[in-house]
């Protein structure tokens, strides 16, 4: 197989996709919770993409067709090469035997919730794994993620599949029900990990969030991903991407991720425009 | 007889009003006769003060009198043998400071102008395929690791690939070059000149693998026990930006220097339709008076933005090269010194909106020899401002030697190393940024070059 080559490919649904790349050195170290940057052509830009997976030397993330790269990533198929793949980056989630805990992803959020509920199961915790999304169409990996914890809850916001409403919503009932969770991991959109450290502060259960600021580098050297976490500024790239999201300033971090986002517009209308000129022509 | 002239002969700048609205190269370089006019002024001194003040060594006089006598080819002989990256530092060294500093044609009049002279044979031996027509020295067997391919990486990798050494360069970008390629700025350093170089070192036989962090994807221990590397060499810089810790630096908007040049050397963000986005702002306060703040406020003028450099001491301490700084007021970006900003307001989106700044004076002389700036009570004054570019300096970024056993770091977290580039560790070597703290790309090329020297010194000491 050659460098960074697609090894196998597969929608999720029509706006994720899964790819696991030949990264046989990066496979070899990735831990839960780490990611890896990659270009899709030599003029593409750096986008930071979590580990899903890394095993016989593929390396699997999960994408959703956001932006002109995602779609430009979409684009390649199996035995097509990535331009650049590095990793894998940041801190592994410390994983250790917590007792009882719950982990929420939201959305795309659930392909990196996953691996760190499977390695929290097989440290010994007892994990409620709930995941939401907005409807029953769009739910991703549901067989990986029963297999991955104790209990599987999966939450669509229109109330198509599972729990009515929102993950935060959920873990709330549990928690209500007299479940005693020892610590919550929220990993997903930044509106939905502000909320949950919301609700978990109210029921002073400790949680970790994983953010997912703009980088470039991702080893520490430009400090666009910074943050601040209690008072202090953090670079998510090498400190995180976990942090104790009791103390992240998420408002912060929201106007941060914002502020590209007229050029990301523009970026993914010019895509749609080209792939719409292409169906036209072919 | 040498030329008398007093002054330097003069080389062609592109015209300010044009040049803020390209990356173009703004020096022109020397004509041939230009280059041979302004080496005649050399006066050959027996005792060379130029070739004490230069970091690498360089037989200055030897070489100009070539270029004098309109033997280039010669004059690149001597050049490329004492300096590997001639073309670059040619162009990027702080001559006024070094060669040209100690010149005696100085005293009188103005220095020989070493670094144009430089530049001039550098470009000419490229032009005529004379730098591809270097061939790989047979292999001695031994394997040399070297993280980071800047310039302290790259005079170290070249040095050891003339001795036989198999060398191969760890990135942890996508393109090679280190600080040349994403931090000093095209219309300095045209990112071919960069290529150029690192292309004569892969036909020289260096490999160079990019995207690797090492620290993460292999540790130093894995490269000596894994991959059978004999000796590495740290030359992995000082990547880690520093801020003020003042209220209002995480608003958007507030770039530090690393970013902000990264985005457009590296990621071409200046380019139309580049997939890589940069704020195109209106009027950017650029924070620090060194080379990379001047650097930075020139690529924020070829954005289309009003710039001002904003500096706590007064022009004369200005770290920046001399010709940097007459570059950016020519180019109309404006400094506002003794000024020191003590916060930045956004608005209700977290935009920058405006920088709070005091007026500063400068008082005794602090523990860097220069007068420590205090500031003028009441002196506060607001800026209105979209961005605010901090290049306040870097720190060495430990990532690749953190946890190395029994590796010693110095007081500024730097790895500890003489100035022969030797460590705690027998097998490892360092050099440049990483050893030093943020300096110069001569310095660090400097230090390669002694450090493949010490390399070559400890691999045969075991044999």
């Amino acid at each position: 197989m050659k460098k960074y080559e697609i090894a196998k490919k597969k929608a999720l649904t029509p706006e994720i996709g899964q790819i696991s790349v030949y990264a046989p050195l990066v496979a070899a170290k990735a831990k839960a919770g780490q990611f890896i940057i990659l270009r899709v052509d030599e003029e593409g830009e750096r986008i930071p993409l979590t580990i899903s997976s890394a095993v016989d030397g593929l390396v699997t993330v999960i994408y959703q067709k956001i932006g002109g790269t995602t779609m430009a990533l979409d684009l390649l198929n199996e035995g097509d090469c990535l331009q650049d793949f590095v990793g894998p980056l940041g801190q592994p989630t410390e994983v250790e035997d917590l007792g009882r805990v719950a982990v929420l992803g939201g959305g795309l959020g659930c392909a990196i919730a996953l691996p760190v509920a499977r390695a929290l199961h097989q440290a010994g915790n007892q994990v409620d794994l709930i995941g939401g999304f907005k409807t029953k169409d769009i739910v991703i990996l549901e067989e990986e993620m029963s297999e991955a914890c104790t209990d599987l809850h999966i939450c669509t916001d229109d109330g198509s599949y599972g729990y009515h409403g929102f993950v935060t919503g959920k873990l709330e009932n549990l928690i209500e029900s007299g479940v005693k969770f020892d610590h919550v991991f929220a990993i997903g959109p930044l509106l939905m990990m502000k909320f949950a450290c919301k609700l978990t502060e109210k029921y002073n259960i400790p949680t970790t969030v994983s953010m997912n600021p703009i980088m470039i580098d991702g080893t520490g050297m430009c400090g666009c991903c910074r943050l601040t976490v209690g008072g202090e500024v953090k670079f998510a790239c090498v400190d995180g991407p976990d942090f104790d999201g009791h103390k992240v300033d998420f408002d912060e971090v929201i106007a941060r991720n914002a502020t590209y986002l007229e050029q990301e517009t523009k970026a993914r209308e010019k895509h749609l425009c080209r792939l719409g000129g292409g169906a036209m022509n072919g | 007889m040498a030329n008398m002239q007093n002054v330097r002969t003069l080389m062609g700048d592109q015209d300010p009003a044009n040049r803020v609205k390209n990356f173009k190269e703004v020096a022109l370089g020397y004509s041939t006769g230009a280059a041979m006019n302004e080496a005649d002024r050399c006066l050959s001194c027996v005792n060379k003060p130029c070739v004490s003040g230069c970091p690498v060594g360089i037989p200055i006089p030897d070489f100009l009198r070539k270029v004098a006598d309109g033997d280039i080819a010669g004059a690149y002989e001597i050049l490329s043998n004492a300096n590997a990256l001639p073309a670059i530092s040619g162009r990027v060294c702080p001559q006024e400071t070094q060669c040209e500093g100690k010149c005696v044609r100085g005293i009188k009049g103005e220095p020989i102008a070493i670094g144009r002279i430089e530049r001039f044979v550098a470009d000419w031996a490229a032009f005529r395929g004379i730098t591809d027509k270097v061939e790989p020295v047979p292999s001695n067997g031994h394997k040399v690791a070297v993280i980071g391919s800047g310039p302290a990486g790259l005079t170290c990798a070249g040095e050891l690939a003339r001795m036989g050494y198999e060398v191969t360069i760890f990135e942890a970008f996508h393109v090679a070059g280190g600080v040349l390629s994403y931090g000093i700025p095209e219309f300095r350093l045209p990112k071919s000149v960069v290529k150029r170089e690192v292309e004569k070192l892969e036909k020289m036989g260096v490999k160079i693998e990019l995207n690797m962090v090492i620290g993460k994807v292999l540790t130093i221990t894995e490269l000596f026990e894994q991959e059978g590397f004999e000796a590495v060499f740290i030359g992995s810089g000082a990547g880690l930006p520093m801020f003020m810790k003042i209220p209002g630096e995480s608003l958007v908007g507030v770039y530090s220097a690393n970013e902000y040049l990264t985005r457009i050397n590296l990621m071409k963000a200046y380019k139309e339709g580049a997939a890589t986005p940069v704020l195109r702002n209106k009027k950017v306060a650029v924070v620090g008076g060194g080379n990379v703040a001047m650097d930075a406020a020139r690529c924020a003028k070829r954005l289309g933005a009003d710039v001002h450099i904003v500096y706590r001491r007064s022009e004369a301490e200005l770290p920046a090269r001399v010709e940097e700084v007459h570059h950016a007021k020519q180019e109309g970006i404006v400094f506002d010194l003794l000024t020191n900003p003590v916060s930045i307001e956004g608005d209700e989106k977290g935009q920058v909106q405006s920088i709070t700044c005091v007026k500063m004076e400068l008082g005794e002389p602090d523990a860097s020899g220069r007068r420590r700036p205090m500031a003028i009570p009441d002196s506060e004054f607001k800026m209105e401002v979209d961005a605010v570019i901090m290049a306040l300096g870097t720190q060495p970024n430990p990532m690749s030697y953190e946890g190395t056993p029994g590796l010693e770091k110095n007081r500024k977290g730097c790895v500890a190393a003489d100035e022969n580039g030797c460590t705690s560790c027998p097998a490892i070597f360092a050099g440049g940024d990483a050893a030093t703290g943020a300096a110069t790309v001569i310095l660090a090329m400097g230090a390669g070059k002694s450090a493949a020297k010490s390399i070559d010194e400890y691999i045969k000491s075991k044999q």
